[in-house]
């Protein structure tokens, strides 16, 4: 990326929209538009797809955050003295990624094998298997870039280690082992008051009184035990902020929403008849996601140029109107619209304010309140957390950790077989809503400590070493490599951290109110948030044109089938 | 496929539909010549492959396919080769016929039969079915048919049990799946295998089990189903026993020949009025066996020898198999005090429905006291009316006349049934009972209800087989009551369990007599059903007046009534009078306002194997004329009912049937009757 190769001019100059960066807002949006036969440029700074939403090799990924991490350098050339009658605004990025701190325990392995690994930058996250990206993905024809594996099932953890398999639909309260009778009774109850409810049928209509209450005061009043409660909140609804501390409780999940999430999370089971989970992820990772769409586009003549930073905003200087944008290459490019990856920001003039006309033209997206941070981790391991099955979501409610985890803490184990990571090896995506970065830290660490041998430093790995020495247990190499390497010849023994990447993300940056900006990763496991604003923006930039028509669809032939792969 | 409402067809289906009929047609013509000129060319037999994989239900194909298939292998030139390619074609096209309906019976029977003929691998069958089982896992064919492939294969049951329970975690509501899983825990404990030799450890686990599913969804049946069957494995023990007997052991029995009896040192609930020169012995097993004869069962005594005695069984379908059985003692002219012991089973030879031995011998003994009849004083009773109306009678309230019915009873079932009453039998009931209360302490649930009744009386009896009260009694009437309320379809059969429940529970405390015989009282208790009998072997006199009975079945087993007042109950037919047939000793009977003759079609005769259907034991040779009469051809039914009755009093006033001339044949058949609806006969 340091070496900007010569720009070839790109031609034509003029677009009905330019968007910038390929996250996959952005390269929705870049599809939708083609397909609504507009004329687009979709331009990318970095040499691959999905900016924020991508998968990288494992050597990629903190080179990647950290080039987002600090505010770039001040503008190269001031930009007002334009000759032309437009006004330059220079373009800055703003840093979206802090704390990075990444771990190598077994620096030869993974480095020899860097391109193997396809990590997400905005993990964990799944596809539930009715969720809107998928009906998405099946409407557009875009599935047919992708290929899916079922995530397997769901397990609620606790801060002994243990992995409770969450009871989800109605052979698996019948199967489980850890619930009582009348847990299971009370639960699948539950389940048939809400399939009921949702089937619309009379007799057993969930009471609008109820529905506007929060959800979990719901789940009081129809007598589940807290085990039972704590499964639907936080691993099946998916509620991010203890649903029963309202002091801290940022985000109170009403029964209305509580109830929409089950009925999700049940059309998702067996949606797909070789998907066993609720979920999906897409092999090569989630950055495919983007890049499937940036090919449905470019299908639609959208024209794609990447490895191009974009430098300033070409404004009218008379009407102050937006006109175009100025590339690295020098060239100057025109559309009607923009949309911008979020992490641009415009350095207006000092002491300037954008001109009134383009807060008019422009319109103004922000995302939802104020959400603080969300601490991320990736741990690399070569064994499963749990044996004999691979792929997997774990998720930790509100305090289950320590008592002062006011979020639920979220893992997506991923394993080899969905090509993100050497044959044989795991890998491990984490995160938590936190306020800053030091607790966000602290949340991803609990996860960590309870379930990984972390070798700490040299030092300390020596002092494991030894340790394991005297225990008499298989002999051990001398380098470090070796011994950390391998994972423990006891079966009981926790998988030993490989590598660890732990970073934070900003949910919102300060929003550059005449630009219209594309969100970021979300909070979320899933993508039905993200659609529903990345729906909004489309609409908003071109209010008559319908998003994805229906007979947009590229092979009618074709059943729509995004079942996933065996 | 289950759960799927049924569309009304589109136009262009109904088309399609017509389309194929008429394909089919031409077909089936062509099909038909081939198989009457009995033409089996390779074209004709691929001609009706053509006719099958459309219509797999054409049995007719499938048999000219079966024919086809013997005629290739009565073929001179026949070889192994030939023999394998020819049964080769038969399971694909078998195949493929069930790949248009895999619900057809002729299908899987056809490949039953290729496969009986043994030259075709079964291993392929297993694979096909797990085909077959993923696309439907409940469909009962494709398990009847694992079945046969796995006993030809000789797969373990503990291999097979397995494969029920993938399924079962697949789906719970499986009833096919829980179903092969009852049958080969039957099988594995029959042969007593490894892991499976006791019933004490493998059904509390399958209780276990079953709980998984009760719990998770109690309006799956399935599950209710297999509880169901889990109890009837709990209780039932598989070897008959003998439940009780009439004469009891320790009984005195005093034979009377005329209705007053004046020595009062006996009591009077083992004195007997016999005017038939014999008493009954009565066996009453916990289950229907057969077998019992003068060789499995003893009776020594002073006055009759065992071989002449000839034992019966009591059942209405005239079987030989009953629950009651029942052998004639003659009474000797002359006065007599003698011991009578009966041995039950110490040769085998009695065996139940299900096969098991009774593996019990007991031995009971009682004493007979004849008295000789006094002259001239029967000639008064004979003639004098037998009411049972309540005035007549005085109430046998006091402690000692209850204490001693209590005392015939335990005498009565003490045959060694401290043995077999099993303490994990009890346990694992007690367990239910908690486990159901619990159920039903979270929700209104009918079957639950139904199940706690049926567990709780299961554990009375278990537990308490010489009690008289049931210790659960009123929480089970209560339960019952409940569900005659919340599911009036099932109304009926609520009653009549609430019925026996009321029965077990007012049997041995209202008895009252007159005279003699004792009467037991169990009129106007709302009654739908009558049960108990082993219990009641002892009673003369019943008065059931004032209930809601339908039928009577069992009362055969009450050999010793002379007096029955079934008075204002619900009885619709002659038919349902069948029982009494076979009490020798009845003389009284009132049967007046019920509804014999409201309904002009029998439907019990459609319900039940009909008792008329084998009359041939009608044991009365009336003479040609009689029968030949008119009006006895008219009133057939009543004819084969009655013909057999010694009566001396009936009471048939108010029910429609009833009318002058209906009475006027029954004097016709039954000479001996003195009394009609109150009036003496001529």
């Amino acid at each position: 990326m340091d070496d900007i190769p010569p720009y070839p001019p790109i031609d034509p100059t003029t677009f009905d929209l330019i968007v910038i960066g390929t996250g996959l807002p952005e390269s929705i949006i870049a599809a939708a538009s083609s397909t609504a036969s507009k004329s687009v440029l979709h331009l990318d700074p970095n040499p691959f797809y999905g900016s924020h939403f991508s998968s990288l090799p494992l050597a990629d990924l903190p080179s990647f955050l950290s080039s987002h991490s600090t505010s770039p350098s001040p503008p190269r050339s001031p930009s007002s003295d334009d000759p032309n009658e437009f006004s330059l605004l220079e373009f800055a990025t703003r840093p979206l990624y802090s704390s990075i701190d990444i771990s190598t325990f077994s620096p030869n392995l993974l480095d020899q094998h860097s391109r193997k690994f396809n990590l997400d930058v905005a993990g964990p996250r799944v596809f539930f298997c009715a969720e809107k990206s998928i009906e998405l993905l099946l409407r557009t024809g875009t599935n047919q870039y992708m290929e899916f594996k079922s995530v397997d099932a769901t397990f609620v953890g606790d801060n002994k280690g243990n992995l409770w398999s969450v009871p989800d639909s109605r052979a698996a309260i019948f199967k489980d082992k850890s619930l009582g009778l009348v847990e299971k009774n009370k639960l699948m109850r539950f389940f048939k008051l809400v399939q009921g409810h949702l089937a619309g049928e009379q007799d057993i209509k969930i009471s609008e009184e109820d529905l506007q209450s929060p959800f979990v005061d719901f789940l009081n009043k129809m007598g589940l035990p807290p085990k039972i409660k704590s499964f639907i909140l936080y691993a099946i609804a998916m509620a991010d902020y203890d649903q029963e501390d309202t002091g801290v409780c940022r985000d109170l999940l009403k029964t209305k929403d509580g109830i929409d999430q089950l009925a999700l999370y049940n059309a998702s089971i067996g949606r797909f008849q070789n998907a066993s989970g609720a979920f999906l992820y897409p092999i090569y990772g989630q950055g495919e996601l983007s890049q499937a769409f940036c090919r449905r586009a470019a299908v639609k003549g959208c024209l794609y140029v990447l490895r191009m930073p974009v430098t300033a905003l070409l404004v009218d200087k008379d009407t102050g109107c937006y006109k175009g944008v100025r590339l690295a290459s020098g060239q100057d490019i025109f559309s009607q619209k923009l949309i911008l990856d979020p992490t641009f920001k415009v350095t207006l003039p000092s002491g300037s304010s954008p001109p009134l006309p383009l807060k008019e033209k422009l319109p103004f997206f922000s995302l939802k309140d104020d959400k603080g941070k969300i601490a991320r981790g990736i741990c690399i391991t070569k064994t499963s957390l749990k044996p004999d099955i691979s792929n997997f979501l774990v998720v930790y409610p509100p305090r289950s950790l320590f008592p002062e985890q006011v979020t639920s803490i979220r893992l997506l184990q991923i394993a080899s077989n969905l090509a993100v990571c050497l044959p044989g090896m795991f890998v491990l995506y984490i995160s938590a809503l936190c306020n800053d970065d030091d607790q966000g830290k602290k949340l991803i660490h609990a996860v960590m400590n309870t379930l990984l041998t972390v070798p700490l430093d040299s030092e300390s790995n020596a002092a494991v070493q030894s340790e394991t020495a005297e225990n008499g247990s298989a002999v051990q190499d001398e380098t470090s490599e070796s011994s950390s390497g391998g994972p423990s010849d006891s079966g009981e023994e926790k998988p030993t951290l490989l590598w660890s990447a732990l970073y934070s993300q900003e949910l919102t940056l300060g929003q550059v109110d005449f630009i219209c900006s594309t969100p970021m990763p979300d909070g979320k496991l899933n993508y039905n948030d993200l659609i529903d604003t990345t729906f909004k923006i489309f609409q908003e930039i071109y209010p008559g044109e319908e998003f994805f028509p229906e007979t947009s669809l590229e092979n009618p032939e074709g059943d729509g089938d995004a079942s996933p792969e065996t | 496929m289950h759960g799927r409402p049924r569309k009304a067809p589109k136009p262009e289906e109904e088309a399609a539909s017509v389309a194929k009929a008429q394909k089919l047609r031409a077909l089936q013509t062509q099909f038909f010549s081939f198989h009457h000129n009995k033409i089996y060319t390779k074209e004709a037999v691929e001609l009706s492959a053509k006719l099958l994989e459309i219509n797999p239900e054409s049995y007719t194909a499938w048999n000219y396919r079966k024919l086809a298939v013997e005629h290739y292998l009565s073929q001179p030139d026949c070889n192994p080769d030939l023999i394998k390619s020819v049964l080769d074609d038969e399971l694909r096209v078998v195949e493929n016929a069930l790949r248009q309906n895999f619900k057809s019976y002729g299908a899987w029977h056809h490949r039953k039969w290729v496969i009986s003929k043994g030259h075709s691998s079964v291993d392929n069958e297993l694979r096909l079915l797990d085909k077959f089982q993923k696309a439907d896992s409940r469909n009962f064919h494709a398990w009847n048919y694992r079945r046969f492939v796995a006993e030809s294969m000789k797969r373990s049951e503990q291999d097979e049990l397995k494969y029920t329970e993938d399924m079962i975690y697949k789906n719970f509501s499986n009833y096919s799946a829980w179903h092969n899983r009852s049958v080969l825990l039957s099988a594995l404990f029959e042969k007593k295998a490894e892991g499976f030799l006791s019933k004490e450890k493998v059904l509390p686990e399958e209780y276990e089990f079953i709980h998984q599913a009760i719990f998770t969804d109690p309006d799956d049946q399935s599950g209710w189903f297999y509880h169901l069957w889990l109890l009837d494995q709990t209780v039932t023990t598989d070897s008959p026993l003998l439940a009780s007997s009439w004469p009891g052991h320790g009984y005195d029995v005093l034979l009377v020949e005329d209705r007053c009896y004046n020595g009062s040192a006996f009591s009077p609930f083992t004195a007997l009025h016999s005017d038939s020169g014999s008493f009954p012995i009565v066996l009453y097993f916990n289950q229907p066996v057969g077998g019992v004869s003068s060789s499995t069962v003893t009776v020594e005594c002073g006055f009759n020898k065992n071989e002449d005695l000839l034992w019966k069984p009591l059942s209405a379908s005239n079987s030989q198999t009953a629950r009651v059985w029942v052998a004639h003692l003659k009474i000797p002219s002359s006065d007599l005090h003698s011991t009578v012991e009966v041995s039950v089973g110490h040769s085998k030879g009695i065996i139940s429905t299900r096969g098991f031995e009774y593996s019990d011998p007991s031995m009971f003994s009682f004493k007979v006291h004849v008295q000789p009849m006094e002259r001239g004083f029967s000639q008064v009773s004979v003639a004098e009316s037998i009411s049972l109306r309540e005035e007549n009678f005085k109430i046998y309230g006091t402690q000692s006349e209850e204490s001693i019915i209590n005392s015939f009873n335990q005498l009565s079932i003490k045959n060694g049934h401290e043995s077999t009453a099993s303490n994990w039998r009890s346990e694992a009931l007690a367990k239910e009972i908690e486990c159901f209360r619990e159920l039903l302490s979270l929700m209104d649930c009918k079957i639950g209800k139904l199940t706690l009744a049926r567990l709780l009386m299961a554990y009375d009896v278990m537990s308490y087989p010489f009690a008289n009260k049931l210790v659960h009694s009123e929480e089970v009437l209560e339960l019952y009551s409940d569900l005659m309320k919340l599911d009036p379809t099932h109304y009926q059969y609520y009653k009549d369990e609430h019925s026996m429940v009321l029965l077990q529970k007012y049997k041995d405390s209202v008895s009252s007599a007159i005279c003699g015989p004792i009467c037991l009282r169990l009129n106007n208790l709302s009654l739908s059903r009558m049960g108990a009998f082993e219990k009641l072997l002892w009673v003369q006199m019943l008065d059931l007046s004032d209930n809601e009975l339908q039928s009577i079945e069992g009362l055969e087993a009450m050999q010793l009534l002379s007096c029955l007042s079934l008075r204002n109950n619900k009885l619709r037919s002659l038919t349902a009078l069948e029982p009494l047939r076979k009490l020798k000793l009845l003389r009284v009977l009132d049967i007046s306002y019920n509804q014999i003759g409201d309904h002009s079609i029998d439907t019990t005769r459609y319900l039940c194997s009909s008792p008329l259907s084998h009359s041939v034991g009608s044991e009365s040779n009336k003479d040609e004329t009689v029968t030949s009469d008119v009006a006895l051809i008219d009133n057939w039914e009543a004819f084969y009912i009655f013909i057999d009755f010694n009566l001396n009093q009936l009471d048939i006033v108010g029910n429609t049937i009833a009318d002058e001339k209906f009475k006027s044949v029954l004097v016709k058949i039954m000479p001996k009757l003195k009394q009609l609806d109150g009036k003496l006969l001529g």
